[in-house]
């Protein structure tokens, strides 16, 4: 069943390449995403058995990763279909210059598409850190293409920078997984593999000083790709640039899943007695984001860009409350899920406003409510959601980290951690409120809903879901985060 | 022996990389260093059949593969010198000499666990991955910022190869792959970007900021 779950997403892709017709595509890409989303549910009554002398099997935090990539991708796989059919075949008119460029083949789009869920699937069941470092760059190498959609100068440009920064982030992170063989190696005995149940089983054996060094490098190499600051500088870019479909997929699914490398390596740290070490190093990374992604999204004048800075802050959030430890961790991975489910949502209904008026430009977006009711409302709401507002989910998730924080004496770290939050509120408030009020300019007109029904439901299913967890988190959801807490020592 | 002799020969490869501005002869240097890295886990000593396996594949994918991929690239361009680096030529060789001296006393002070085969490799794997990082860093073509690219991989490679860990032979062949699938994405987007501008000089692609 793991394997199917790997293989179903690759296998449609390839026919998808092959395949000469649009319809045939588009259901290829309906009936993946459908029975991938199926068999990860069903995961969650029947868990699968671990394949392979347990080089491929399903954790806790997997699973969780898992879930979230492929609810997204179900949302994402049927909104494409949607932008799809709704975009010009031939020649299209830039409109922010004067340029003239056409899209990427739709067989390619969708056959990436497919690859780059396969490529996540493979990172969340990975148990070997050597094949989590191959999933890695296969989700860099399958989602490059896709930033490329439309044809011209910018996205070209977005589409090197992201190639390039990202391949060197996961060299440096092979070379960290290297010095963690270094650590296993000890000696006279047989070296522990690289499984990670293996590292943390026998934490204590390992050598501390080439431990430290990997986690090091580990930490720059998937943080370049998860977006840590300072190593972020692909991320607007690619963001801004691809087709909102993708934005929301490389925000809400492909992020966590370097996350997801990230917290195995320190899962191995905390299990031999570096904990500290390696969480500090992890809030200042957080704190780091967080402020470069508040003083970029102060004054954005590109609301896709401001999503992306966005998504810069809240992986520091996500960095910072798994770096405090203990309850933070709770709150942390919560929050990686309202994140993933609100930002994504939010890309997606920025594909909307962009399909109606034609700019990213915040400042030439007025009058959503009169225009595009739905897509207003659910702006309204996510912008709500992503700036932490009760009684979203996002509020549960960041109040846990704070307290956590204080409760822990940290008081430098929950002071700034607050500062930096409402900076980016304010921003987040003056910039989008604006957008959704007064009166739209001449020559845009009301678009009837049922023409894109299927671009509002999506993300309006995710942010109700954020909702819900905002007001009541079932008890059995809430001890399935406990156990991903204490894997890494939390509780 | 050998391996010593190996080792000096890769310094001096990277020693010329660092000084010409042609980039056919940086790219026989990818294949030259290609066929030293397939050679090297076998000239270390412990001779078993997957190993040597591996080392063919390995040296068909470095040495015959990616600069053949780079070289039809290359030929669609229509472009033979990189014209202006960051940083000169005569002061890249200089800063290259600093950074061997570098490497020997980094790898002088790291606490190997167990030693390996020849003292020699593990400086030259860091020089190595200087040498990677260097070009990307201080050269506008997005060719030779590839090149620079499969260098600094090549450097980590040999750090691997010294370990007394092997990975296991699946993933390894899987590293492999994944660094083939990145040189042919690369390289079509190398193509993209020579038909978009006329040119391949990233420092003209700069549109995008805050």
């Amino acid at each position: 069943m793991l394997l199917a779950l790997i293989f179903i997403p690759f296998l449609a892709g390839v026919l998808s390449l092959v395949s000469r017709n649009a319809n045939l595509r588009y259901f290829l890409l309906g009936f993946a995403s459908v029975s991938h989303f199926t068999i990860t549910v069903l995961f969650w009554f029947f868990p699968p058995a671990a394949l392979f002398n347990n080089w491929i099997g399903l954790d806790r935090i997997g699973q969780l990763i898992l879930s979230v990539t492929s609810g997204l991708f179900l949302g994402a796989g049927f909104y494409a279909i949607s932008y799809l059919k709704n975009e010009k075949h031939q020649q299209i008119k830039d409109f922010q210059e004067d340029i003239i460029f056409s899209n990427v083949p739709e067989a390619i789009f969708i056959c990436c598409m497919l690859f780059l869920l396969a490529s996540m699937t493979f990172l969340a069941l990975s148990q070997h850190f050597g094949l989590i470092w191959v999933a890695i760059e296969l989700t860099t190498l399958t989602s490059a293409p896709l930033i490329y959609f439309h044809r011209h100068h910018r996205s070209l440009e977005a589409t090197w920078k992201y190639l390039m920064i990202c391949s060197v982030g996961i060299a440096i992170a092979l070379l960290g997984n290297f010095f963690l063989a270094v650590a296993a190696s000890t000696g006279g005995e047989k070296p522990v593999s690289l499984l990670a149940s293996e590292l943390v089983k026998y934490a204590n054996v390992l050598n501390v000083k080439w431990l430290k060094a990997a986690f090091i490098f580990i930490l720059v190499g998937y943080g370049t790709k998860m977006g840590l600051a300072p190593m972020h500088t692909w991320l607007p870019d690619a963001h801004s640039e691809a087709p909102s479909v993708i934005s929301s997929l490389l925000s809400g699914a492909m992020l966590n899943c370097a996350f997801l490398g990230i917290f195995r390596t320190f899962q191995v740290c905390t299990a031999a007695g570096l904990a500290d070490f390696a969480g500090d190093l992890l809030i200042a990374l957080g704190l780091v984001s967080m402020l470069v992604a508040a003083v970029y999204i102060i004054r954005q004048a590109d609301y896709k860009r401001m999503l992306a800075y966005s998504s810069v802050e809240h992986m520091g959030i996500v960095a910072i409350g798994l770096g405090l430890g203990k309850a933070a961790v709770f709150g942390s991975m919560l929050h990686l899920v309202n994140h993933s489910l609100t930002k994504a949502a939010l890309f997606l209904v920025a594909g909307n406003i962009l399909a109606v008026y034609k700019t990213k430009r915040t400042n030439d977006v007025q009058g959503m409510f009169k225009v595009i009711p739905v897509s207003a409302f659910l702006w309204l709401a996510g912008i709500l959601s992503i700036t932490g507002f009760p009684p979203f989910g996002t509020f549960i998730s960041e109040f846990t980290i704070l307290k956590a924080g204080i409760e822990q004496g940290r008081f430098f770290v929950s002071g700034a951690y607050l500062v930096l939050l409402v900076i980016v509120f304010i921003g987040f408030a003056t910039i989008c409120i604006r957008m959704t009020q007064g009166s739209p300019e001449q020559g845009i007109e009301k678009v009837a809903l049922k023409q894109r029904i299927l671009s509002v439901v999506p993300p309006a299913i995710m942010i109700l879901l954020v909702l819900v967890l905002g007001l009541f988190i079932p008890s059995s959801f809430k001890n399935f985060l406990h156990g991903i807490c204490m894997l890494v020592g939390g509780n | 022996m050998l391996i010593e002799f190996m080792m000096i020969f890769l310094t001096l490869v990277n020693l010329i990389i660092l000084s010409t501005s042609r980039l056919s002869t940086c790219i026989k240097v990818i294949a030259f260093q290609g066929i030293i890295l397939g050679i090297l886990p076998v000239a270390e000593g412990h001779f078993d059949i997957q190993l040597v396996i591996f080392s063919i594949i390995a040296i068909s994918v470095k040495a015959i593969l990616f600069p053949s991929m780079l070289l039809r690239t290359l030929s669609q361009l229509n472009i033979h010198r990189e014209k202006k680096p960051y940083v000169g030529y005569g002061m890249s060789l200089l800063i290259g000499l600093g950074a061997i001296v570098l490497s020997w006393w980094i790898s002088k002070n790291l606490p190997l666990t167990v030693a390996p085969a020849s003292s020699a490799v593990l400086p030259v794997s860091i020089f190595t991955s200087f040498v990677g990082l260097y070009l990307i860093i201080t050269r506008k073509m997005a060719l030779t910022q590839v090149i620079g690219y499969l260098i600094f991989e090549n450097g980590i490679y040999m750090f691997g190869v010294i370990l007394p860990q092997k990975q296991p032979l699946l993933v390894e062949l899987a590293v492999l792959l994944d660094a083939f699938v990145a040189v042919f994405v690369m390289g079509i987007t190398i193509f993209h970007i020579s038909r978009e501008f006329d040119h391949i000089e990233t420092d003209q692609l700069s549109t995008l900021r805050s």
